[in-house]
């Protein structure tokens, strides 16, 4: 099916998510509508299924549908260092900080295939922090964070990791910490004993224990506004007073519930530090 | 007198590329400050561009021109351009979304994602406009939009700097009205007044 020739009415997608909600336990329904529908309608064009009614009858009585469905709109694209001025900003600005804490506990929020979870783990090493930190990298898709957990990623995007690194303040070369196979690229798994995968679910799942930073980027888009203040409510309980809220280029806490709690630290930087009082 | 007569259309969507700055700098600068309706707009621009383009065309036009933010509700006399790297979307409920979804026909921002989002939201009440370009990204938009009862524009190919989305769009629709640019803000003023 052409993505061009479905076009899915509100109350249907409406349907599908109420009873996903219910037989499953994800509840999507506090998702941005315009993205979560187009990501359907991608899922069924790219699907077996001739109808989104057949679908939606195979989605609610086969998990592994299901579960591909979830991977469908719930799979977000990334790079390693993306947005190379944020890790520089972070590497300038955050890690001294960082430094002043004898162990440095980082949430990795909506982390994806990994890829900048490994570019932080590379930049705190770097900084001297080796041994003293770890990142706890979560994702409501278990698909993608299995791949995350390989730490294997196609070698044709090593030009741009590579070229985000130089731009981000990387101090060695890039090719240090990978291996190149046949078409893909291993990164040094070492770099794994810092982080910690794990499923989370933000619209459902607490918090887990003091943090310094919370990284966040580009998931809030996704939600609507009660959604995204009780995403902002969980990183605000477990930031430690001075601790840093990292959000998307686009995520200003402006006009949000915690922002009396937050300066930012430079300005549209989207990097909070949270205030001690 | 607040808006005492309920106007026909809620909002103008615009996709222009190759040959954009100069093209929207010579169509926003001549619509007044207080044009009832809100314009949101896709440029194509590369990843890292930043906000510069908005802030030039803010000091230059006589309206308000901005980067859409997200959750943000579009009003009149203002321009909403898609931020650099992200897709600009329409809620159901008429605000503007945003997101960092993959390229749809090599873009991010794609005018193909913004005109059928905003088609689903505004249905018969929004105006849809191509304009210079190369590529085709926003023919199938445009077709939404005509679809859904809107009004479809596409500036005149001969005028425009790059002629092929132009061209594409009117292979996907036939338009309502083909503009040359000179003509496309009294055009805006006169659907905007009924």
């Amino acid at each position: 099916m052409l993505t061009s020739s479905i076009e899915l009415q509100d109350s249907e997608v409406g349907k599908l998510l109420e009873r996903v909600a219910t037989v499953y336990g994800y509840d999507f329904r506090e998702y941005a509508e315009a993205s979560i529908r187009r990501r359907i309608t991608q899922w069924l064009a790219e699907s077996e299924f001739a109808s989104f009614a057949e679908a939606k009858a195979q989605v609610l009585c086969d998990p592994a549908v299901f579960e591909r469905l979830l991977r469908g709109i719930t799979v977000n694209v990334t790079e390693m260092f993306r947005d190379p001025l944020v890790f520089q900003a972070i590497r300038e600005q955050v890690v001294p900080h960082l430094k002043t804490y004898p162990f440095v506990k980082i949430w990795h929020a909506g982390c994806a295939s990994g890829e900048e979870a490994y570019s932080m783990a590379i930049m705190l090493a770097e900084e001297g922090l080796a041994g003293r930190f770890r990142i706890y990298a979560t994702d409501i898709n278990q698909g993608v964070l299995r791949k995350a957990q390989e730490g294997i990623f196609p070698l044709k995007e090593m030009k741009l990791f590579t070229q985000n690194y130089h731009k981000s303040g990387g101090k060695s070369s890039f090719s240090d910490y990978y291996t190149a196979r046949y078409d893909h690229a291993m990164l040094m798994p070492s770099l794994k004993d810092h982080i910690v995968f794990a499923s989370h679910n933000l619209a459902a799942d607490n918090d887990f224990g003091e943090m310094q930073m919370v990284f966040c980027r580009n998931v809030l888009i996704y939600f609507k506004q009660p959604l995204k203040d009780r995403a902002l409510g969980l990183f605000d309980s477990c930031l430690a007073p001075g601790g840093f809220l990292c959000l998307g280029t686009k995520e200003a806490l402006d006009g949000r519930e915690i922002a009396p709690h937050y300066a930012e630290i430079a300005p549209r930087s989207r990097i909070y530090r949270k205030r001690y009082a | 007198m607040p808006e005492a007569k309920l106007r026909r259309y809620k909002a103008i969507v615009l996709g222009v590329s190759t040959g954009g700055v100069g093209t929207l700098k010579a169509l926003l600068g001549a619509l007044p400050g207080d044009f009832p309706l809100p314009l949101l707009v896709v440029q194509h621009i590369s990843p890292d561009s930043g906000d510069q383009m908005a802030v030039f065309l803010d000091e230059f036009c006589a309206i308000h021109v901005k980067e859409a933010d997200e959750q943000e509700r579009p009003v009149g006399g203002t321009v909403y351009l898609a931020p650099a790297n992200y897709h600009l979307m329409v809620e159901p409920d008429g605000r503007l979304g945003l997101s960092m979804d993959p390229p749809v026909n090599y873009s991010r921002p794609s005018v193909d994602v913004l005109f059928e989002t905003a088609a689903q939201a505004f249905g018969e009440r929004l105006i849809g406009v191509i304009l210079t370009g190369a590529g085709y990204d926003g023919s199938l938009g445009l077709k939404r939009i005509k679809d859904k009862g809107g009004v479809a524009v596409v500036q005149d190919p001969g005028d425009a700097a790059a002629d092929s989305m132009p061209k594409h769009a009117m292979m996907a629709v036939t338009p309502d009205h083909v503009v040359t640019l000179s003509t496309l803000p009294q055009l805006f003023i006169n659907l905007s007044e009924k």
